[in-house]
């Protein structure tokens, strides 16, 4: 397994980067992680949508995908593409360190 | 990448390519069936397009109008007539009811995968930024008015209007 760096902590990521070990992010990391990918501010909205993706696995074991954190998490689809342009299931992921959601729909 | 590598990758951190730079991507589906299983395949196509950040439009043209018409969209159906993939005798889509009990048991593979129904994946489309377009001949062919469609419809428009926006895009017809 690959390691990067990030923000002085030292931990594990796929071949794209995603942290692969749930226990290893913190918030910290999260805010570095989202700065790394363009997104300098998170907001409440932001953390929102982490936290849900965080619980959701944690309880699930994969990473929900978007219709998940609108149908169950009640954040709308609209909203999920503002605050994580172009992307959002993706980089949602990459700054809560879970890996790329792999459902279709 | 192997289990054995654990040489930190370097000191710069790893980030995934989110290719933001490239917007230019387009792609265009052409929904020209009004049955359930044509209509699945091009809307999950184009979820997929739309969560990668893709520009993405749907033209629904003769019986793919079913799709985006108010009083049909509710209503698509499956058959094994004429779909020997079913591995079904095909006499036995004659029968009365053959249809309905089809289409019920497929609307139940598809609701078990968590994947919505047509009305409700519209909306989802919709909301991630999809363009959708009628078909102006189909249109008129089914005497139908732009208040009979479902609201994410963006215009009617003609075939001309529709090679003009599928210029630079990769087409897919179902």
């Amino acid at each position: 397994m690959a390691t990067t760096t990030i923000d002085g902590h030292e931990v594990q990521v796929d071949e794209d980067g995603f942290m692969t070990v749930y226990e290893e992010w913190t918030e910290g990391l999260g805010r570095e992680l989202a700065t790394l990918i363009g997104i300098d501010e998170l907001s409440d909205q932001h953390w929102e949508a982490i936290n849900f993706l965080r619980f959701d696995f944690s309880e699930q074991g994969e990473t929900p995908t978007l219709r998940r954190v609108n149908k169950v998490g009640g954040i709308p689809t609209k909203q999920l593409f503002v605050l994580f342009p172009k992307k959002p299931a993706k980089k949602m992921a990459y700054i809560a360190g879970l890996p790329k959601p792999h459902g279709c729909v | 990448m192997t289990t054995t590598d654990t040489t930190p990758v370097e000191s710069a951190a790893m980030v995934p390519d989110f290719g933001d730079d490239e917007t230019d991507r387009k792609i265009c589906f052409i929904c020209s069936k009004g049955t359930l299983d044509m209509a699945y395949p091009a809307l999950i196509m184009a979820n997929g397009a739309l969560g990668e950040g893709i520009e993405t439009h749907i033209f629904f043209t003769f019986w793919g109008l079913d799709m985006v018409t108010k009083k049909t969209m509710d209503d698509l159906k499956f058959t094994i007539l004429g779909n020997p993939a079913t591995h079904m005798p095909q006499a036995l889509g004659g029968i009365p009811g053959m249809t309905g009990m089809a289409t019920k048991m497929m609307k139940k593979q598809i609701a078990g995968l968590d994947v919505p129904e047509i009305p409700e994946f519209m909306e989802l489309l919709s909301d991630m930024g999809a363009h959708m377009w009628a078909c102006q001949m189909s249109i008129d062919m089914m005497d139908l008015k732009k208040e009979d469609l479902f609201d994410g419809v963006e215009d009617i428009i003609n075939v001309s209007e529709f090679m003009e926006l599928s210029e630079d895009a990769q087409v897919i017809f179902v």
